[in-house]
């Protein structure tokens, strides 16, 4: 990679009069538009689009495509987002015209195989988390909060919680989990870490009340702890006549392990495009199916899956009266759900146990090989991550950022920084369990040689990356002078 | 491993979990190979009945040729498989082909400002609906009733939350567009959307007239493929302007992964819901592009963001990206013409049939609705036994709802078809939809003569 690779805007590109592909003629006998479209305002200034052949097209975004890194030539230790190996056959299989090709308002008994795929991965997932029903419609995390975080509000209307205004939420928390509270119209409480960084029983009780609707809580959490209380959480959370809310990007960590619903959590948020190998696609499309217990199915949106009492054959159910409605389009971003079902055919229940298995120990080789070297505000045994705090006063100022760009030097992708919050100069770590020893101790020994540049010369890296495409970019000057598109005159 | 962590098994690992909720495995069939796998699957996908030329189903979904080109340049590893660009030393591929689609909505929808993608059509509505929230301060929304029936519910979920209120903007039952005779004052939005549920297309400038008259922002719900045919929303004074852009780029995929859009102007850019990606340069001055104005979204602001929403639909958004570039200009234009055309002839073929005919007179561009002398969903089931979808009956569509049909009441809800043709259907293919339908029809006439 160099920065001779850096390329214009495909708009730059733009020549007069050419294109990248044919459209078929119409192939009807053609009637003038302005007939066709009576007292329409017809289109005189044409978008800007480029006009550029399909080599040109090709040539351009695969250019593009080689100034990033990326799961498949590139090591991501990255917290809270899990980035493991995507398995090439899941491409293939979305890819089948029987569900690429499929319209989502097609006549059910033309889409029987991708309503079986769906009932069959609902049911592998509840599983997984021990819960009784899930809906596969969100297309993301954020959009699986929401909806549970709405359905525990249409719960509390139905059993006279109209007074519960609030949510509270631990500070190690995701911001979309205050968000999609807030969203929701909720107030948020944010909860002070322990000590030992969990939450602390105490302070939760102090914090309950009749205007609590919902705690939401990640386990293990962004630090990569397991919360050892657990029962008696959940157990306090529903005596004040609150329920939990679990969010689920730390799943990779308690496949076959622990499962949520036994835990005591009422809603369960997963990431496919996390804990199930989906690709990340450079920030989405993901899928944030969400689970919940007997007493909140009736509010899960519409529609759910089910099948024909008396013939047996699946069906899309809307009759469901308590709904919370519907977030999105159709019935999910299906291409997400095929590729997920596909892995968890691959792994099956005993694969399963042994990536979890897989991911915590490779978190805690890590954790364990970088502790000699780096501060662990939290020095025991984690889960699938953990994290170190990259502020060290034999470091010279270096901050958690430099460390982070230094590493893209190495290769490697740089671990999410400054989260959670309540970790000054944060670095949050997770290998995954798609990562074998020699990349493992390849990443230690970056780490190591880093600091020791740390504490040599903090200057050059302040300075870093150097080696990729373009050097430290400037995002302040970017937001104080926003530039969101080309335009012909510069 | 295990030694370096003075560890006997992996089993110690997992002490912090109480014994209480040590799970003993999961309740799930064993591994399979991966040709097991495929094999698995490819059997699931050989029960369904993919779409082809044969196939007229639209209602906010729509079957288009995805260009070889973009199938291919999408399923790259490095765009596939890459992260948020949060880094973006290592990340311009994607922070640049997200500039890229921006300044493409834009230029499609005619407005300053776009972000990086919203998951859908819809929900990029409501997001829509609460950015007019937070513009005006106000906390009501007039939705027209040619808004698709899906969207109109899921903007009803997402407005539970903070308790917008929002009521039913009626059409015209001529032509099916929007009436807006005295909008309250003070909402927050009106929303309509082009063409509407109905195919009809809208004249938005009255609509803007009266939005902008009692303070409000109009939001427009556009299908950008007939943007390069008719006239951007953004020349005719919408404020915001929404979609989702499946139509370039993407297959159906039953409904999902699609691509939410949101444009606006500039003075509004601040309260945009999602990632956007700006121009800036790096230490050695050269250009370079990051994710930018971070202060709106959920990792900075928490609870007070724009929105929650974190993943978007970047691979998606390329893949329309790609498939606008390749089209430019002029072939934007002529897919949208060549649309048009054989939706019209189809329309012209279909209603010369007896007891056939268009449920309202509002210009439409290539989706149509039809009222039709028996059941649609009879027709439909009849039509598929000679190979041909023709349509979606409205009795199929989720969430619809009879009082907003235009001359509600003059209608029977379960007589009407809603009919897209697309560079998809082959000539040869609207030639056999006729030939089937007038079939089908006969068919009908004469199972009916004989009940009588």
């Amino acid at each position: 990679m160099n920065r001779s690779l850096l390329e214009p805007l495909i708009f730059e590109q733009s020549r007069p009069e050419h294109a990248g592909m044919d459209v078929p003629r119409a192939g009807v006998p053609e009637v003038p538009v302005r007939t066709l479209l009576p007292g329409v305002r017809t289109r005189t200034d044409p978008p800007r689009l480029p006009e550029v052949s399909e080599s040109r097209v090709v040539r351009h975004y695969t250019r593009l495509s080689q100034l990033n890194y990326s799961v498949d030539s590139q090591f991501y230790p990255l917290g809270s987002c899990t980035m493991k190996y995507n398995p090439r056959l899941n491409e293939e299989l979305a890819a089948l015209p029987g569900f690429a090709q499929l319209h989502p308002l097609q006549d059910e008994a033309d889409t029987q195989g991708v309503l079986r795929l769906m009932s069959e991965l609902e049911r592998a997932l509840l599983e997984i988390t021990g819960m009784d029903r899930m809906t596969l419609q969100p297309a993301a995390g954020a959009q699986g909060e929401l909806t549970g975080v709405l359905m525990i509000k249409a719960f509390h209307r139905d059993h006279s919680g109209e007074g519960r205004d609030t949510v509270i939420v631990p500070d190690s928390a995701h911001g979309t989990n205050l968000a999609s509270a807030a969203m929701a119209g909720y107030e948020v409480i944010e909860l002070p870490s322990s000590p030992k960084g969990l939450i602390d029983l105490g302070t939760l009780r102090a914090n309950l009340s009749e205007r609590v609707a919902a705690l939401m809580l990640t386990n293990p959490n962004t630090l990569g702890l397991f919360e050892e209380d657990i029962l008696e959480i959940s157990r306090a959370v529903h005596e004040a006549g609150a329920l939990c809310y679990y969010d689920g990007a730390n799943l990779n960590a308690i496949l076959g392990k622990a499962r949520p619903g036994d835990m005591g959590m009422d809603v369960v948020h997963l990431n496919l495009h996390k804990t199930f190998s989906t690709p990340h696609g450079g920030g989405g499309p993901g899928a944030g199916p969400v689970a919940v217990r007997a007493l909140l199915e009736p509010y899960l949106p519409v529609p759910l899956v089910g099948r024909s009492p008396t013939d047996g054959s699946y069906r899309l159910e809307y009759d469901r009266p308590l709904t919370v409605g519907r977030l999105k389009g159709a019935h999910g971003n299906i291409g997400v759900l095929v590729r997920a079902f596909a892995y968890l055919l691959r792994m099956g229940g005993d694969g399963l146990s042994r990536v979890s298995e897989d991911a915590v120990l490779n978190a805690n080789y890590l954790r364990s090989r970088l502790r000699a070297r780096y501060h662990l505000p939290f020095d025991r045994p984690c889960m699938h991550e953990f994290v170190l705090s990259a502020a060290s006063p034999s470091r010279k100022g270096v901050t958690a950022l430099d460390v982070a760009k230094r590493l893209l030097d190495f290769g490697i992708h740089a671990p999410t920084v400054y989260f959670p919050l309540i970790v000054p100069e944060a670095m949050m770590i997770e290998p995954t369990e798609t990562e074998d020893l020699a990349t493992l101790d390849a990443f230690v020994a970056a780490m190591e040689q880093i600091d020791d540049e740390a504490r040599k010369d903090p200057e050059m890296l302040r300075g870093a990356p150097y080696t990729t495409p373009v050097r430290r970019v400037d995002e302040a000057g970017a937001a104080r002078h926003p530039t969101l598109r080309w335009s012909a005159t510069g | 491993m295990l030694d370096v962590l003075g560890l006997p098994t992996v089993d110690e690992l997992f002490a912090p979990i109480p014994d209480p909720l040590l799970h003993a495995g999961l309740d799930l069939p064993p591994g399979l190979s991966e040709s097991e796998t495929r094999a698995y699957v490819e059997a699931l996908a050989a029960l369904d009945r993919p779409s082809g030329p044969f196939s007229f189903l639209g209602a906010g979904h729509y079957q288009h040729d995805v260009p070889a080109a973009v199938r291919g340049l999408v399923a790259r590893g490095e765009f596939s498989t890459a992260y948020t660009p949060y880094q973006a030393e290592v990340s311009q591929g994607t922070l640049q082909h997200i500039f890229e689609f921006q300044t493409t909505i834009c230029e499609l929808t005619g407005m300053e400002s776009a972000n990086a993608s919203l998951y859908d059509g819809p929900s990029a509505v409501a997001e829509a609906v609460f950015m007019a929230a937070r513009l005006t301060g106000r906390h009501g929304c007039l939705l027209s009733a040619g808004i698709h029936p899906q969207t109109r519910r899921v903007v009803h979920t997402y407005a539970s939350g903070p308790g917008i209120t929002i009521a039913d903007g009626p059409l015209d039952p001529g032509s099916a567009t929007t009436i807006l005779p005295s909008p309250e004052q003070g909402i927050a939005a009106v929303v309509v959307q082009q063409p509407n549920f109905y195919g009809v297309i809208e004249d938005l400038e009255p609509l803007a007239h009266s939005a902008h008259a009692v303070g409000a922002i109009l939001v427009v719900a556009v299908d950008p493929l007939v943007l390069g045919v008719i006239e951007a929303p953004g020349a005719m004074g919408a404020d915001i302007v929404v979609g989702d852009a499946q139509a370039f780029g993407n297959p159906m995929s039953f409904g999902g992964p699609s691509v939410g859009f949101l444009a606006c102007r500039t003075e509004h850019v601040r309260q945009i819901p999602g990632r956007i990606v700006g121009q800036t340069v790096d230490s050695l001055g050269s250009r370079s592009y990051t994710l930018t104005l971070q202060t709106r979204e959920q990792h900075i602001r928490r609870a007070r963001a724009t929105s929650n929403i974190c993943s978007n639909q970047a691979l998606s958004a390329l893949a329309a990206t790609i498939h606008l570039a390749l089209l430019g200009p002029s072939g934007l234009r002529r897919l949208g013409e060549v649309c048009l055309q054989r939706a019209h002839h189809l329309q012209r073929e279909l209603c010369a049939l007896p007891g056939v005919r268009l449920l309202v007179d509002g210009p439409f561009f290539y989706e149509f609705a039809l009222s039709l002398p028996l059941s649609a969903a009879d027709f439909a089931r009849r039509m598929r036994q000679r190979d041909v979808d023709p349509g979606v009956p409205l009795s199929r569509v989720p969430d619809f709802v009879g009082a907003l049909l235009p001359a509600a009441g003059n209608i029977d809800p379960q007589s009407v078809l809603l009919v897209a043709a697309t560079e998809s259907n082959t000539p040869e293919a609207l030639e056999r939809y006729v030939i089937e339908a007038r079939g089908v029809l006969e068919e009908a006439r004469t199972a009916l003569a004989e009940t009588a």
